[in-house]
Order: C-alpha cells, then structure tokens, then sequence
C-alpha cells in the first residue's frame, strides 16, 4: 500500500525544528516536488513540530515523534507528542487563537497547516498529547513542464 | 542580521540572513529591538531577500517589531518577500497592516 515509510524522533528542543523539518522534505523529495509544495511541505512541519515543542511540552523535554509516509504521489505526515495536549481542538484550530500571546505567537499555526496541506486532522486528548495527521499530493509533472524545462537546460 | 543606516532619511535596514522559525526569531528579535532602540530610526525596513524558509513565528516577528516602530514614532515596512513568504503575511493580515516596500 504504501511505496516508502520512515520515522524520526528527536527531543523537545527549538534547534531541532530545522532538523524535523529539512528531514521530512528530503524523505518528501523522492515524489519530485516543486520548489514551491517542497516550501509548504516544511512550513507545515514547522509548525506542527513548533507546538509540539512550545505547547505540548512548555519547558519540559519530551520526545517529539514523526511518522511519514509515501502512498503513489500523496505524502502522509504524522507528528505526535505525549505532552499535555489541547482542550479545545476547534478554538486552537481558530485562525489567532493563541494561548501565549506574550510571546508574539500569532495563532496562525493551524491556519498554516490546514493551507498548505490538503488534509490535517488533530487528535488530542489533555494529559496524554497531541497527534496532527497532514498529507498533501504532489502533482505530477506534465510533458509541458518537462519540455519547458529542457528548454530551460538548453538555453543556458 | 545586518544592518544598513542611511543617516539622510533616518532609515534603518534588517537585513535578515538565516532562517526563519520559533528557534532563531528570538535572536532576531533581539537584534532588531538593540538597532532599532539605539538608532532611533524613522523608517525600519525588514529585507527578507536573503531569507529562505519562513513560518508563523515570522509574523509575530514582523507585528511585535510594528508595535515597537510605532511606540518610537518611527515607520515599518518589508521588503523582498518570496512567493511563500508572501503567502503567510497575507493569511495573517500583516499584508494590510504593514506597507511593502523598493529597497534599491
């Protein structure tokens, strides 16, 4: 069913976002993505990461855990954590509902996620963590493309 | 971050060189807040030309920088925003609320 499958797991600490996410878009690169769904791609598990991160484990360490999957041109993504989880999904999801706006959080993580995905789910249950399920298809390139692009390689 | 001063219009440039995200906005904001404080700009452009990856800390950045520029009568503006860059401040809003600016 699924054509590729990796995992990762990493402490909560911020210097692995970069890690997390440059991770999860070489895995995402076996599908051939443009620069652009490759972008969307690590905003998204930034995000997903950073909440992991910042919310679910506030200053405790824990271990973040990321799932991926390749299923034909789709990417699945699963990032979880067993931190203390969010009470109420649908108002976190609310475009800049955020808990920590002292520290100029925007609320706009989900907002992102869900945009630049084309699927995320969240389940959480409070005291046990928070899993964020997100895929995203990559479309194939057409003959044009390509021809474009060889065009490209040939003019220059 | 470097940093440009043009002393004739009292402009102050950020110009942002690492990546964007809740790890390294701190640093970033530090920065910013230290030049901004120190040289009493009138205009502060934010360059994000050399910026490569950018998610939602990247609005906070840019908003709480918006309010410390007002609380100093001085004026914000971004300049040299990628298409994904883009995309993020105008689901936020911050489109609306800060100018895009030419940088020369």
């Amino acid at each position: 069913m699924y054509s590729n499958e990796m995992r990762l797991e990493f402490i909560s600490k911020s210097s692995n976002e970069a890690f997390a996410r440059i991770s999860v878009a070489a895995f995402a690169s076996q599908l051939d993505p443009t620069i652009e769904e490759l972008a969307d791609i690590k905003t998204a598990v930034s995000e997903a990461v950073t909440n992991s991160i910042i919310h679910g484990y506030d200053k405790k360490q824990g271990v973040v855990k990321i799932s991926a999957w390749l299923k034909e041109n789709e990417i699945i993504i699963e990032i979880s954590d067993k931190g203390k989880g969010i009470e109420n999904v649908e108002m976190a999801k609310e475009p800049l509902y955020t808990t920590k706006p002292n520290l100029e959080r925007s609320g706009m993580g989900f907002t992102i996620m869900e945009s630049f995905m084309d699927k995320m789910e969240v389940k959480s249950v409070v005291g046990l963590g928070t899993k964020v399920t997100m895929s995203k298809v990559i479309k194939p390139k057409t003959d044009k493309d390509e021809e474009e692009f060889k065009m490209l390689m040939t003019n220059t | 971050m470097e940093t440009e001063f043009y002393d004739k219009d009292k402009l102050l440039v950020l110009k942002i060189t690492s990546e964007i995200d809740d790890h390294n906005v701190q640093e970033i904001r530090r920065k910013a807040d230290y030049e901004m404080e120190r040289y009493m700009p009138k205009r502060v452009v934010f360059d994000f030309d050399s910026v490569t990856f950018m998610d939602s800390s990247g609005i906070g950045l840019v908003i709480g920088r918006y309010k410390f520029a007002n609380m100093i009568g001085a004026k914000l503006g971004v300049s040299n925003l990628s298409g994904s860059l883009r995309r993020i401040f105008d689901m936020s809003g911050v489109s609306k609320l800060i100018p895009t600016v030419e940088l020369n």
